[in-house]
């Protein structure tokens, strides 16, 4: 597993908030798979190496909750919100313009590797439905006309940041 | 009659133009001068100002929080711990997100002035893993905390110290929920604990005594902190006190967070004048007035009672757009104040549809410690689905009463109410639309309708 030093650094620094060090598993985990992309059978043994627990108390908490990943995804990661107030203003329309644009099923990853598509429960911004999460940025108010737009942004840098066929 | 005037304290600064998050702008508008003399004050004053002010938490029980603050074990000689509730995770509410993104400096003064009313000397942000931008915008706002001493050691001087740091959970609803948001800390699964007799007051963060409170229920101790308790009781009603933000979603004319004095406003209030009713061409039909585990109200219908004015009890017959918007009015007609979070839909909305929306996230989030939360709220799921899907049988209306009520009561924490609640006021509510699912299911949709699932 070859971590960022910067990720090291912060790992060590993570521990000492807390008085008891398997508290640091969630941050660990959040802290790795920022610089992994996912969670891994090395990377569970890893934490639990760190902070002196068995790997079996990692990984519950690796398959308790549902941000942490088991498989890499692609590099750029769309959560759609599928909850009562995002569904009641056409959240699922949007996440339908998002599978067509890029191609793919919920959960599955565009051809390229560039994008995944995923339904997600409650983004906690209600009022402004529905909201769609894009790596750390949260949109607001995304239908399907900007849903579109979004895709053509997310497409063309991708373009850009392509390799050049020779 | 109008609405009342909204009377902004927690949302005071919150969408004022040219208003940052920066730690600057906050000392401009006079930030840490509550929590400069509340160093100098003896801790118990501040307890008892908020036992005096009746606030009552505003993460959704609605429990007292001078109670809370009174039931701390301080004889233990163990460390007391403060964790601020900031996994705000009940569809439909979205007010601590504003705090946090647009006045962090608020949450921080206010939970120091806790944390020195308590004697805490270590507190936790625990933050919905979905909110990592709230979480970047909270260690900037404590990292410039700490550069002014307003967190870390000898703060202001004054001998008390005090650290503050961000914890971010990982997408799990049932965090939110005190002892399973505690053992989540503690870097295992979010399982909530039995209570009681282990109520986090006296054994909670690694078996010591632990307070949990809300982010806007911190911020009205740092207003109680600055003008007492008794001034802050004067504002809202009896039982009632201070100012409710309410976050109103789904189908009307402008939906956002309002913030009034509580139980001044009544749901007709907030949802016409305030938020401009429904959309055009459309009538309300049903709302959730605090969170999706609240019980649904379904207009038209009257709610009818005896109520406690002063010292008399009275009659009321209501509407739903008669009910004042405080806890004990919701709690009276069968639902309940809880987080804020005002669902409305409108004539377009299937029930079953949305009932069934609710359910997928229900069995999404038990967190399947116990039998009759993990297996029931599924078996609600897979009904609601089937009859969505056009596979409804003819018992499948009365199959989903059944479930729900064999949940609540039976489980660790308040979820198994929490997932039962919707199923059994939809169904209560919206019998017709349920029973009369198996035999309306080959009709086509309407154009107008929604997909919910």
């Amino acid at each position: 597993m070859n971590l960022k030093p910067e990720t090291l650094q912060r790992i060590d620094e993570v521990i000492t908030h807390y008085p008891v060090k398997r508290s640091a598993t969630l941050p660990l985990l959040h802290l790795i798979q920022e610089d992994v992309g996912f969670i891994s059978d090395e990377t569970i043994e890893w934490i639990a190496a760190k902070l002196e627990l068995q790997p079996i108390n990692v990984y519950e908490v690796v398959t308790f909750y549902p941000m942490f990943r088991r498989k890499p995804i692609g590099r750029r990661h769309i959560k759609v919100c599928r909850t009562l107030s995002c569904a009641l203003s056409g959240g699922y329309k949007t996440c339908e313009t998002f599978k067509e644009q890029f191609g793919v099923e919920l959960g599955e990853t565009s051809a390229d590797g560039e994008v995944t598509v995923e339904f997600v429960e409650c983004l906690a911004s209600c009022g402004t439905a529905p909201v769609v999460l894009i790596d750390d940025d949260l949109h607001e108010k995304v239908d399907s006309a900007k849903a579109r737009e979004i895709a053509a942004k997310i497409k063309a840098e991708a373009a850009k940041n392509a390799p050049v066929a020779r | 009659m109008p609405a009342p005037e909204q009377r902004r304290i927690i949302f005071q600064h919150i969408d004022e133009p040219g208003y940052t998050n920066d730690i600057d702008c906050y000392i401009r508008n006079g930030g840490y001068e509550v929590l400069k003399k509340a160093v100098t004050r003896k801790p118990e004053e501040i307890i008892e100002e908020v036992k005096k002010s009746g606030l009552r938490g505003r993460g959704g029980a609605g429990f007292p929080c001078g109670v809370k603050w009174g039931l701390v074990d301080r004889k233990s000689g163990k460390p007391i711990y403060l964790i601020v509730n900031a996994d705000e995770s009940e569809p439909g509410t979205f007010k601590d997100r504003y705090i946090m993104h647009q006045d962090p400096h608020q949450l921080i003064e206010g939970t120091m002035i806790s944390c020195f009313a308590n004697n805490v000397k270590q507190a936790y942000i625990y933050i919905r893993g979905e909110m990592p931008h709230g979480a970047r915008i909270l260690e900037k706002a404590i990292a410039e905390a700490r550069a002014k001493n307003f967190v870390g050691p000898n703060i202001l001087g004054t001998g008390y110290s005090c650290e503050i740091f961000v914890h971010r959970g990982a997408g799990a609803y049932i965090c939110g929920e005190e002892t399973g948001l505690i053992e989540s800390l503690e870097g295992k699964r979010a399982n909530p604990r039995i209570k009681p007799p282990y109520f986090p007051a006296v054994l909670g963060l690694y078996q010591c005594p632990t307070i949990v409170n809300n982010v806007e229920t911190l911020c009205h101790v740092k207003f109680i902190a600055e003008h007492g308790g008794a001034e802050y009781a004067k504002i809202g009603t009896p039982g009632n006190t201070g100012t409710r933000i309410f976050c109103v979603s789904g189908h009307v004319q402008r939906p956002g967070y309002y913030e009034f004095p509580a139980g001044t406003i009544t749901m007709g209030q907030l949802l016409n004048d305030v938020c401009g009713g429904p959309l055009p061409g459309r009538n309300f039909k049903a709302v959730i007035p605090g969170g999706s585990s609240a019980k649904v109200l379904r207009f038209g219908e009257r709610y009818k009672g005896k109520r406690k004015v002063g010292a008399d009890m009275v009659d009321y017959d209501w509407g739903v757009e008669d009910v004042p918007m405080d806890f004990d009015s919701l709690a009276m007609i069968g639902s309940m104040g809880g987080s804020g979070g005002v669902i409305v839909m409108d004539d377009t909305v299937n029930m079953v549809e949305a009932l069934a929306n609710i359910n997928a996230f229900y069995s999404h989030e038990s967190c399947g410690q116990c039998t009759p939360c993990r297996e029931g709220s599924l078996w609600m799921k897979k009904i609601t689905t089937r009859m969505v899907h056009g596979d409804a049988r003819p018992q499948d209306g009365a199959l989903l009463k059944s479930v729900a009520d064999q949940i609540p009561g039976r489980t660790i924490c308040a979820f198994g109410e929490a997932c039962s609640w919707p199923t059994q006021s939809f169904y209560l509510k919206f019998k017709d639309e349920f029973d009369g699912y198996a035999a309306t299911k080959k009709q086509p949709k309407p154009d107008n309708a929604l997909e919910l699932v």
